[in-house]
């Protein structure tokens, strides 16, 4: 029995052995990548790191504000990893997340309810705004083979200035003019610490959900055959417009909820900004929390975890002068060197020797 | 064979062009306001969709145009600023260090083995984070760098019906660019292999031409042209600098390159076509009779609604055989 289970947790290590190493080493470069960077513009790139890791690990406060900033990057990362998993390339999560942002907003500060009717109705709503931001996607996708990176980033700018204008026109704040309303306390989700709500979990919950659903289900698994091996998917009758749409629509669902979390369960604003600074490039960095995850909705929650702290402690760089947005270019970095399956094999040669292959 | 075809449907979008701008002065829109501002638009699209229908001709897919753009608008204001003229930063800072970029995704695209799209968008995620800091990095202010105006690009001043048309020398030289591409792709040798790289790299390399060079050159000089059109933005046209300076532009050119199915000229009418409808957002917002109706936001999002809408028209086209697929031999 327990010769089994090891046998089991072996044969485990032994399949998440490669990826795991690929995801630590594009990580390494991305990091040095960054490392150079500052070291050219002449900062201290030991002393920034130190910054950020004493910031974002070196305290409970830190390590809440760490993962409230990995809780919506799981979920735009889960967007685009439904994506590569049914063989779609989703950018879209950006506008989306928009959207869910707006949707939270206009159930949760307009309408009066009670407290869990209301905030379980204007997280749905904010999901149901993403999804139906999906549908143009899939719908020119589908009837006329427009490729989604191109209909996902122009949606991404339409949303932008369609929330802009409905934050300026229609949901702002009396008196302060440069942000929506904030959501009434029916609609917020409880605090556990600094910034970090209990919307974390329902987060957790949703990735769990994807999991279900794409590995244990049928219409998981026609989404998976569809992007693995689309010839096969035709050949034995699976509906490819019924994915298209499918996959978009999980993505949205996905990509809203991330946008709500950022309203709903994110104080001390508790609403978005007309710049939309707190939601913007939440889509773009799920990306890498997708690609680092391996795709899979379990290593993107550890995946995202490692950019919240990463993007939530780059702000302690700021004290040495530092942009906080190097974060963000280190994630670009990072992702650019999970896309060379090849960098694996050299930097395998180069320890273990020719003979390794 | 092609011309006489193409040359009917030029004069028919002269034509329609010409009917657009009459409706548009109706309204009191001035059209060579209109057009100034679309020639404006259409530049950096061009250079880059150029760029781009060269490199996936020759097999290598950069969704990192938008990246590149990014990149190359700070860098380009910095070496003009270094060098102490625009033209001087739009070659430095442009054409090199876009040419630069177009080198090394030419060279992971092909020895790296790299999945394309997933290295783009990874240049366009990197790009969004590295110009921020660049930004605070060179000049120590957040977001924004304002520089001297005598370095923005000069105009060639054409009087035109009382007024002044302002050509600039960039959007000549992106139409020159355009020809030239043209030519090297159809009538030459080198055109014939790229086209080869991308369609059968078998058998260029059974001739002892080597596929991953001509896809490195086409990428390479790929990131030139959308470097000189990043470095553009801010010296030819804004005169200024901000970090979201590129608004998605990177993309509207690869737009552009999916609605031409990779031909040059195709992808140069398409250009205009979006830069046209970025001038008309841009002229309809300051037009008196229009501001105060029309919420400015949905003004802002014409150039992007006409390029799905022109994406939905054209639907899917046939590209290369070989598109962002390293070669490998057998």
């Amino acid at each position: 029995m327990t010769s089994a289970a090891v046998q089991g947790v072996k044969r485990l290590f032994q399949k998440l052995k490669r990826p795991l190493l690929e995801s630590l080493l594009a990580i390494i470069i991305g990091l040095i990548i960054g490392a150079i960077l500052m070291a050219i513009f002449g900062y201290d790139p030991i002393a920034a790191y130190s910054a950020l890791l004493i910031g974002s690990l070196g305290s409970f406060d830190g390590i809440c504000e760490s993962l409230a900033n990995a809780t919506p990057l799981m979920l735009t990362g889960l967007t685009f990893a439904i994506g590569v998993k049914s063989g779609y390339f989703n950018v879209g999560a950006e506008g989306q997340a928009y959207l869910g942002a707006i949707g939270a907003i206009m159930i949760g500060s307009t309408i009066h309810l009670p407290y869990g009717v209301h905030l379980a109705i204007a997280t749905l709503f904010a999901m149901l705004m993403g999804a139906l931001w999906s549908l143009p996607v899939s719908a020119l996708k589908a009837w006329r083979g427009v490729h989604e990176v191109v209909s996902t980033i122009m949606l991404n700018w339409i949303a932008l200035f369609f929330v802009r204008y409905l934050i300026e026109y229609h949901f702002y704040e009396p008196g302060r003019a440069e942000r929506a309303m904030p959501v009434l306390p029916t609609a917020r989700y409880q605090v556990l610490g600094a910034s970090l709500t209990t919307v974390i979990f329902v987060a957790l919950a949703f990735m769990l959900f994807a999991y279900f659903l794409l590995w244990r289900t049928t219409l998981g698994y026609e989404l998976r055959l569809t992007g693995s091996n689309p010839e096969a998917a035709r050949y034995i009758g699976i509906n490819s417009t019924r994915v298209i749409f499918l996959n978009f629509f999980l993505g949205g669902l996905a990509a809203g909820l991330a946008g709500a979390t950022q309203v709903l369960g994110r104080p001390p604003a508790w609403t978005i900004y007309k710049t939309l600074g707190n939601v913007m490039n939440l889509g773009f960095d799920g990306i890498g929390a997708a690609l680092i995850g391996r795709n899979h909705p379990i290593g993107i929650i550890f995946a995202s975890i490692l950019l919240g702290v990463l993007s939530y402690g780059a702000k302690f760089m700021m004290y040495l002068g530092v942009d906080p947005d190097l974060a963000r270019a280190i994630n670009g970095a990072i992702i650019i060197a999970l896309s060379l399956p090849e960098l694996y094999r050299i930097i395998r040669r180069l320890i273990v020797g020719r003979g390794a292959e | 064979m092609r011309f006489p075809r193409r040359l009917g449907w030029f004069i028919l979008g002269i034509v329609a062009l010409i009917g657009v701008l009459y409706f548009l002065s109706m309204i009191g829109i001035e059209p060579r306001d209109l057009l100034e501002t679309s020639f404006m638009a259409m530049t950096p699209l061009i250079l880059a969709a150029v760029g781009e229908c060269l490199d996936e001709k020759a097999g290598v897919v950069n969704v990192g145009l938008e990246g590149i753009f990014l990149i190359t608008a700070v860098t380009g204001v910095y070496w003009a600023e270094v060098v102490g003229n625009g033209v001087g930063g739009l070659i430095i800072g442009g054409a090199i260090i876009g040419g630069i970029i177009g080198l090394l995704f030419g060279i992971i695209s092909t020895y790296g083995k790299a999945a394309q799209v997933v290295a783009g968008m990874g240049l366009n995620v990197f790009g969004l984070g590295f110009v921020p800091f660049l930004l605070v990095a060179l000049w120590a202010f957040p977001g924004i760098h304002m520089f001297d105006p005598s370095l923005v690009i000069r105009t060639i001043d054409i009087p035109v019906g009382g007024g002044i048309f302002r050509l600039s020398p960039v959007t000549i030289f992106a139409i020159i660019v355009v020809i030239v591409v043209d030519i090297i792709l159809y009538h030459t040798l080198l055109g014939l292999r790229i086209q080869a790289a991308g369609e059968k790299p078998e058998a260029i390399d059974v001739a002892g031409v080597n596929v991953n060079h001509i896809r490195i050159l086409a990428s390479t000089v790929c990131g030139a042209l959308t470097g000189i059109g990043g470095a553009f933005m801010p010296l030819g046209w804004f005169g200024g600098l901000v970090k979201e300076i590129t608004a998605g532009r990177g993309f509207i050119a690869l737009a552009a390159v999916v609605f031409s199915g990779l031909d040059p000229i195709l992808a140069a009418v398409s250009s205009f076509i979006f830069g046209f409808s970025e001038g008309l957002a841009f002229t309809v917002m300051i037009t008196p009779g229009v501001k105060e109706v029309v919420p400015h936001y949905f003004i802002k999002m014409i150039p992007y609604i006409a390029t799905i809408l022109a994406l939905a028209i054209v639907g899917s086209k046939r590209f290369p055989r070989a598109l962002s697929k390293p070669y490998i031999r057998e």
